[in-house]
């Protein structure tokens, strides 16, 4: 059995400005900008905690926390 | 200590536009600077006027907000007055290299240790979308409806030419290259200077239509190459990314030190 980690993302409305940057670069596909342009995450279960959307983000507005 | 606790949360949400790149390079500063350990008390950061340059307001360190170009002049003075601090001194591409470009050479010539983070996104942005000495040649900008025909600077070879012993390039697109590059110019003892290539998602990248930030990123991704990699040997337009310069060489805080020893013996 692979390890489990539990992945999970913390996003900050109030900063978030519908950039598209972590939508786009996110190897896994697994956020996307809702109706009112803030980052949600659709696929959580494929994450793979790479972070590249918490490193990328102008805004410091994603976070990924995992804990093994 | 986390990235959160090194920036001033009350200015949040910050003010630059949706997807430019100055927020990318925050991000990757203040993750350098939390590998290296800091303390906040020993950081000073010393910016112009720009963009680019509002940084400083959003960072939990000692920090002046100076005036346009002088930057590195500010940073000068504190350093030759308290050496054992971090001196990181932001600077937009016109901050820097336009009205600022005497005092970068300055700084460069003298090897005084600073860590010089050049935010290049090609234009000025704050002002409404000038071109700068960096635009390069072709570019539309809104003082060149009809194109640009100044030629532009190379960071890289301007600043290793002026004498910096730390010259290194890299992009909004490669953070985890960014944040390294960063952390080697701080740690590195000398004058340090590290280009980012930037995007201006709202007056570059609409002038000049090169689409949202996003796509801005790829483009960085597919216009530059790792120093002395196979693809700039078939593709020579490849801008190189990387550390080009990293010597020793007496640095000016110490040689002054030294200088204040021996008025001190009186000869
Ligand atoms: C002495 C002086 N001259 C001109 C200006 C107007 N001015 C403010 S910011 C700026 C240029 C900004 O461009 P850049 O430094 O590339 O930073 P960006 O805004 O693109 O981050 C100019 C010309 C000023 N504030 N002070
Ligand atoms: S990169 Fe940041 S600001 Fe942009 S959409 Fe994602 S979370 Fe929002
Ligand atoms: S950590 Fe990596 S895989 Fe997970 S959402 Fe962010 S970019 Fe996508
Ligand atoms: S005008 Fe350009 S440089 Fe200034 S905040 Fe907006 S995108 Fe960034």
């Amino acid at each position: 059995m692979g390890k489990s980690k539990l992945i999970k993302h913390i996003i900050n409305r109030d900063w978030c400005k519908g950039c598209g940057i972590c939508v786009e670069f996110c190897p896994q596909n697994v956020l996307e900008l809702d109706e009112q342009d803030k980052v949600r995450t659709t696929r959580p279960e494929s994450c793979i905690g790479c972070k590249l959307c918490e490193l990328r983000c102008p805004d410091l507005a994603i976070e990924i926390h995992i804990k093994e | 200590m986390a990235i959160k606790d090194y920036i001033r949360e009350r200015f949040f949400p910050h003010m630059w536009c949706p997807g430019c790149g100055h927020g990318i390079v925050l991000n990757g500063m203040l993750r350098a600077i939390e590998v290296l350990g800091l303390n906040k008390n020993d950081i000073v950061m010393v910016s112009g006027i720009g963009c680019s340059s509002r940084i400083s307001g959003y960072v939990d360190f000692h920090t002046l907000h100076t005036i346009h170009g002088r930057a590195l002049a500010f940073a000068t003075g504190v350093k030759m007055s308290r050496p054992e601090l971090n001196l990181i001194v932001p600077m937009g591409d016109g901050d820097a290299l336009a009205i600022g470009g005497n005092h970068f050479i300055h700084a460069a010539r003298r090897n005084i240790d600073l860590t010089a983070i050049v935010m290049n996104n090609r234009i000025y942005g704050m002002t409404g979308g000038q071109y700068s000495p960096l635009s390069g040649y072709g570019v539309s900008a809104t003082t060149a409806p009809y194109s640009n025909i100044d030629q532009s600077f190379d960071i890289v070879e301007l600043a290793r030419a002026a004498g910096a012993t730390f010259v290194a390039r890299t992009t909004t697109y490669h953070v985890q290259e960014l944040s390294n590059l960063i952390q080697q110019a701080i740690v590195h003892k000398g004058f340090s200077v590290v280009e980012v290539m930037s995007q201006c998602p709202t007056y570059f990248g609409r002038k000049n239509k090169e689409g949202g930030p996003a796509d801005m990123l790829k483009r960085m991704k597919d216009m530059t190459t790792p120093i002395g990699s196979k693809a700039k040997q078939s593709h020579t337009e490849l801008i190189e990314r990387g550390i080009f310069v990293q010597k020793i060489l007496p640095e000016y805080c110490s040689e002054y030190a030294g200088i204040i020893e021996r008025a001190m013996k009186g000869h």
